[in-house]
């Protein structure tokens, strides 16, 4: 306001100055909040074993890769005297581990298992959304059969925690040879997943009008042609929202995991957890292992993220 | 090019019968109006002939060929839709060129090109090709939609009111460009419409449709001149024609079962009233620039025909009226002569 008394006048919809501060200020404390956990961990990982269980915990160290060599390998306790006859150090982590009277042994299972969460989340991340999509565009452009007893009993799926029939599943897949298997663990997460993905992407194809199809099928091309060339591309918001929703409840999936998982195809939630070091747990090694747990869906949802804000809405914002 | 007919056909949904025994032949290079109000069935009439619906009975031949069966994509027709053209993924060149490059097509890249600019040139949209479909005015995007079918050379165009989310001005060019450009290619055109200015100013015949039946087939003139019911006769004419009960107005001697006369401007002679002769009083005179309304009072009843712009009549005025060869209508709403 000038000093003649002339007001600026501001639009009513667009935020003002003050607003867009107080909902900036809002944002970053809540950032903080939920960013302090994952800094933590990042912090715990470049400790050593013994500042990792410092009591009170040490902010300022001098930052180690200890946790991350032991997470990529396995040691075995030597004496001094073997130590010192060995030939010289050959890296950073040869190092340390020697330092401590150890030697390092061989490559530990790190790599296998996050291997294994890669193709069992984006597997069944791919499947449940391959299925949800051609379903959901089945419900809404076919007058199925009692469509609606069908929704809901698809959605009825996840009525109960999955874990609940964590038992027949057990007993189900030791009987037909699935257990600790990569592809029965994605065929899981898929059922699991499916219906929420019918469910979120018949509302987005739902809002895709059906004459953009009548008029490709009318310029002569088939419905399946029709489907990939002009429902996918606009549907494209809703896929990538619903993998993301399926892949972060894939990629964290414990319970089931621990059950019926132990070696060939276990995954990195049950792995991480008993990371064992040198008379307990090794606390630098599982902050290591949790940080590059979180790398995949970080870099997912930063690739998608274009699609995933305005997917978000559930197509309000659309048009 | 070729001729279209349906025989017979029959669509419902569920309890509500959108189109009813639909008998309709349109000749090759003829552009037939469907004209009715919203509700009557025209969308659904296109969709039959598209091959979008199945016809519940009947059957529609293009060609000389029987397509009641076929996919739409073997029929050989366009579709410009009322809403929803555009595909908005795409740009304004690649929305032209996708009829095109359909795999039952398959058209050289070159040719693709020189149609495309071609048409966009016709419409007048050559500027915009790089932009994206969404990134156009509501006329832009209305002309991409029909250029979109006039790429292509099929059997017959049909055409969903497409310049009815147009304003006045766009919609009278519009209007004007289509009628020229079906003329120079000779095309086949199926077009549906509620607004008769459409109807009167493209239609080689007009085919008027209500609650799913056809009404009556006509040059613009026929139905204009020769309605068939009262219907028909209230479909065409600014202002509506008049229909005045028998008796409230001498009209000498009526032909028998004549209940109702309808009564357009030309069919009414107005003059000031001299000595008593007054039939009527005139209420008002809407002035809408190019015409008058004169609106008038018989009765109790409220009659509106133009004006004479040089008249000299105003609110208050008493006139006698006289019909001049009128049409008239029995109790049911069907013609007598
Ligand atoms: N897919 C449909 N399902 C149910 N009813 C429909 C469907 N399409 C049209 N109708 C009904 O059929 C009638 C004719 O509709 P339509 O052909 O769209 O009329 P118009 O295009 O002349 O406005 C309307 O009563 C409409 O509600
Ligand atoms: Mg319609």
């Amino acid at each position: 306001m000038s000093a003649t008394g002339i007001t600026t006048a501001h639009s009513v919809v667009a935020p003002t100055g003050r607003t867009r501060a107080i909902a900036g200020a809002i944002v970053i404390v809540y950032a903080l909040i939920t960013m302090i956990p994952l800094l933590w961990i990042v912090v715990t990982s470049f400790k050593t074993p013994d500042d990792s269980i410092a009591y009170p915990p040490k902010l300022l160290f001098t930052p180690s890769i200890e946790g991350y060599c032991n997470l990529f390998n396995t040691r075995t306790r030597q004496t001094p005297e073997y130590i010192a006859a060995l030939p010289p150090a050959t890296g950073q982590c040869d190092q340390l581990v020697r330092s401590r009277n150890m030697v390092i042994a061989g490559p530990s299972n790190v790599i296998p298992r996050f291997t294994n969460s890669i193709i069992i989340a984006f597997g069944s991340t791919f499947l449940a959304v391959a299925l949800g999509t051609l379903t959901a565009y089945g419900f809404s452009r076919f007058r199925v059969p009692f469509a609606n007893d069908l929704l809901f009993f698809i959605l009825s799926t996840r009525f109960m925690p999955p874990i609940a029939v964590a038992i027949p599943i057990y007993l189900m897949y030791r009987a037909i040879g699935l257990t600790d298997t990569k592809i029965g663990m994605i065929l899981l997460y898929t059922a699991v997943n499916v219906s929420l993905a019918v469910w979120l992407l018949k509302g987005f194809i739902d809002e895709i009008p059906r004459e953009y199809e009548e008029a490709a099928m009318i310029d002569g091309y088939s419905r399946l042609q029709a489907f990939r060339k002009v429902v996918l591309p606009q549907a494209a918001t809703g896929i990538a929202a619903t993998a993301i929703f399926c892949l972060i409840f894939a990629w964290n999936e414990y319970a089931f995991a621990v059950l019926l998982t132990s070696g060939e195809a276990q995954t990195m939630p049950p792995f991480i957890p008993f990371i064992i070091g040198e008379g307990g747990q090794d606390w630098p090694a599982v902050a290591a292992a949790t940080a590059l747990f979180l790398i995949p869906i970080l870099v997912f949802t930063i690739l998608l993220r274009k699609h995933l804000l305005r997917g978000i809405t559930f197509g309000a914002v659309r048009k | 090019m070729a001729d279209v007919i349906l025989s017979g056909v029959d669509k419902s949904f569920g309890p509500v019968r959108a189109v009813s025994d639909m008998s309709l032949a349109i000749a090759d290079g003829e552009f037939l109006v469907l004209l009715g109000p919203t509700g009557a069935g025209k969308t659904t009439t296109l969709r039959l002939v598209a091959g979008l619906e199945p016809p519940d009975a009947g059957s529609i031949a293009i060609g000389g060929r029987d397509v009641t069966r076929i996919a739409p994509a073997e029929r050989d027709v366009t579709f410009v839709f009322q809403q929803y053209s555009l595909y908005p993924h795409l740009s304004v060149y690649e929305n032209l060129a996708f009829p095109l490059r359909s795999p039952t097509r398959r058209m050289p890249e070159a040719e693709i090109r020189k149609r495309v600019e071609e048409i966009a040139a016709m419409l007048r949209i050559s500027q915009k090709l790089d932009n994206r479909a969404t990134r156009l005015s509501g006329g832009e995007m209305q002309r991409v939609a029909i250029g979109r079918a006039l790429v292509r050379r099929p059997a017959i165009y049909l055409m969903d009111e497409p310049l009815s989310s147009l304003d006045a001005k766009l919609r009278a060019d519009l209007r004007l460009e289509l009628k020229r450009i079906q003329q120079d290619l000779g095309a086949t055109v199926l077009y549906v419409t509620h607004d008769q200015t459409e109807a009167m100013t493209m239609a080689n015949r007009i085919g008027v449709i209500s609650a799913g039946r056809l009404i009556q087939v006509g040059s613009p003139r026929e139905i204009y001149t020769d309605p068939r019911n009262v219907y028909v006769a209230t479909r065409l004419g600014q202002p509506a024609i008049n229909l005045i009960p028998a008796g409230l107005i001498p009209a000498g001697s009526l032909p028998s079962g004549a209940t109702t006369i309808g009564a357009r401007t030309e069919h009414l002679r107005i003059a000031r009233a001299t000595n008593g002769a007054a039939t009527a009083k005139v209420d008002w005179i809407e002035h809408l620039g190019d015409q008058n309304h004169l609106h008038l009072t018989v009765g109790n009843h409220k009659l509106v025909t133009l004006a004479d712009p040089s008249s000299d009549l105003a609110g208050g005025d008493a006139v006698s009226l006289a019909f001049v060869n009128p049409l008239f209508f029995d109790t049911a709403g069907d013609r007598v002569r």
